[in-house]
């Protein structure tokens, strides 16, 4: 512990349980690789079952590639908070003179990184094995940027809100789903309008205020939610 | 009245089917939602009530016993 | 006011209070359903374009407003029960639940019977039947998180974060699935709003929509009672209550 640990400030408290758990996450790679190897393993189900033809998957793209995103990030958020909640650190948190809010915001921005923003960096192979027009792959990229912003702090939510579940998981979906349709609705058309050519930054100008928003909102929502499981 | 014999009421001009089932798929869950707290409630107003009974006759039996 | 508040937030008072409500409200909503039902059903006329298939109007459009109100009435309880940690409030939460839910269903239910003379199918991908799918979705994620908690006053304050999510979230929800019909929205079934209703038609739907909210609010209150009774079942003011009757 270094000396300075009385006048630690916000900022601080915030950038070291970010960098505690981004260190946690380059240490086990497997959790980095598991997102992107679902969303590789589940691309390549869709042409199994709708058939290899190009022109269709083109087509289906933009909804397949959204789809999967939303998947895979309710894959991960259900070990959002886990071992934090098993091992006694968010008992820690929780009595540390800094809002929870903030804290958890440190915690899901290092998972972010690791989940949602590797995943918009990595779309473009996607992109490319479902045959979407290059036209789409930059609106693509940006969306899911902007887009699994918010299905990382909704996740997170729902996350808090199961942790102290057992078996929470099916729950988990049926809380968060219905919460993520928006983020769905305007992701897939921002890239399908980008790939017939249309006017995608209205969309995409959407998304970035969803997740401003959700960002504001969204950690107080996960602060009461971490306080409401500590209680169970 | 604007239909003019049973008949005409029940087939709505062909529509009746769709009409009365929706009526009908409507009625049984407003009548299950009413009468299941309904059941609720009486049954733990009984249940209160044969505790409290249960109590009192207990302080009565156990006076009566050692009056014997 | 505050008197008011306080007293709401008295399970004695509460209990004697809802209980002399709902012996004449059941009965009233009895009989606003029964005329609204056999106004919609024998007198109103028939739609001139739909025919009579119009006629479920009259249990679709009331159980959709209600079941949506429903949802700001368990957010607004929620706020009460996170900010106030008021015992009521958490009992409200859990009494409008499951009322929600049943009426979306029923609003789901009725909405695809109606569909199938009016476009051929039972489902079709509407803007407003996906938001209600949505919006079902949302009452069963309250009911299913309030049964996971062992703890019921941690499970109401869960259901309250949840509930205030979703409605911020709402707006949100109904707007963008509005943009995804408009934006995929088949010709064949273009179907323009009923804006220029007729008021034969009308004053039944207003009727109905009215037995509905007293549906509502009867269903709540004899859910919240079975709940107090339960709770309160060691309370001595429920137990003189009892061997009062």
């Amino acid at each position: 512990m270094p000396a300075s640990e009385s006048n630690l400030t916000l900022h601080g408290a915030f950038a070291r349980q970010f960098s505690r758990h981004a260190r946690a996450i380059i240490r086990s790679p497997a959790e980095v690789a598991n997102p992107l190897l679902f969303f590789f393993m589940v691309i390549t189900l869709f042409p199994l079952g709708l058939g290899p033809d190009p022109q269709r998957l083109a087509e289906m793209a933009p909804g397949i590639l959204w789809v999967v995103a939303l998947l895979s990030s309710l894959m991960v958020s259900g070990k959002l908070f886990a071992s934090d909640y098993e091992d006694g650190s968010l008992e820690q948190l929780a009595i540390a003179p800094f809002p929870l809010a903030v804290l958890a915001l440190g915690e899901v921005s290092a998972y972010w990184l690791a989940t949602g923003f590797l995943l918009a960096l990595a779309s473009p192979i996607f992109a490319l094995m479902l045959g979407l027009p290059a036209t789409g792959i930059f609106t693509l990229m940006v969306s899911l940027l902007l887009g699994t912003t918010c299905l990382t702090l909704i996740g997170a939510v729902g996350s808090a809100l199961t942790v102290s579940i057992r078996r929470g998981g099916m729950l988990l979906s049926l809380l968060i789903i219905p919460l993520n349709v928006p983020v769905l609705i305007f992701g897939t058309t921002a890239v399908s309008e980008a790939v017939m050519g249309g006017n995608a930054t209205s969309w995409l100008a959407l998304m970035g205020a969803l997740a401003l928003g959700s960002l504001a909102v969204m950690p107080v929502a996960i602060g009461a939610a971490l306080r409401v499981s500590l209680d169970q | 009245m604007y239909f003019e014999s049973l008949a005409a009421l029940w087939d709505m001009d062909g529509h009746g089917i769709y009409v009365w089932l929706a009526y009908l798929l409507t009625l049984c869950p407003i009548i299950v939602m009413v009468w299941l707290p309904i059941k609720r409630f009486r049954q733990h107003w009984r249940w209160i009530e044969a505790e409290s009974r249960r109590s009192g006759i207990d302080v009565g039996g156990a006076a009566g016993e050692s009056a014997r | 006011m505050w008197t008011i508040i306080h007293k709401m937030g008295s399970p004695p008072w509460f209990f004697r209070f809802s209980g002399g409500l709902v012996k004449w409200l059941l009965p009233l909503t009895v009989c606003l359903l029964l005329v609204g039902a056999v106004w919609g059903l024998l007198i109103a006329p028939p739609d001139f374009r739909q025919g009579n298939s119009y006629r479920i109007i009259y249990i679709h459009v009331p159980s959709a407003v209600v079941a949506l109100a429903g949802y700001y009435v368990m957010a607004f309880a929620g706020a009460v029960s996170l900010v106030w940690r008021i015992k009521m409030a958490d009992v409200t939460m859990r009494a409008v639940a499951p009322v929600g839910a049943a009426l979306t269903a029923i609003a789901l239910v009725t909405g695809a019977i109606w569909g199938k003379p009016t476009w051929g199918t039972w489902w079709v991908w509407d803007a407003r039947i996906t938001s209600m799918l949505i919006l079902l979705f949302l009452y069963l994620g309250v009911v299913a998180l309030f049964e996971a908690y062992e703890n019921k006053s941690a499970a109401a304050r869960a259901c309250a974060v949840l509930t205030l999510v979703g409605t911020v979230n709402i707006p949100i929800i109904y707007k963008s699935v509005d943009w995804w019909y408009s934006l995929h929205q088949p010709a064949s079934i273009k179907f323009t709003g009923e804006s220029a209703i007729d008021p034969s038609m009308l004053y039944p739907l207003l009727l109905m929509i009215g037995a509905f909210y007293c549906l509502f609010a009867v269903t709540v209150l004899l859910n919240m009672r079975a709940e107090l009774a339960w709770n309160h079942r060691d309370a001595s003011w429920l137990k003189q209550l009892v061997q009062g009757t």
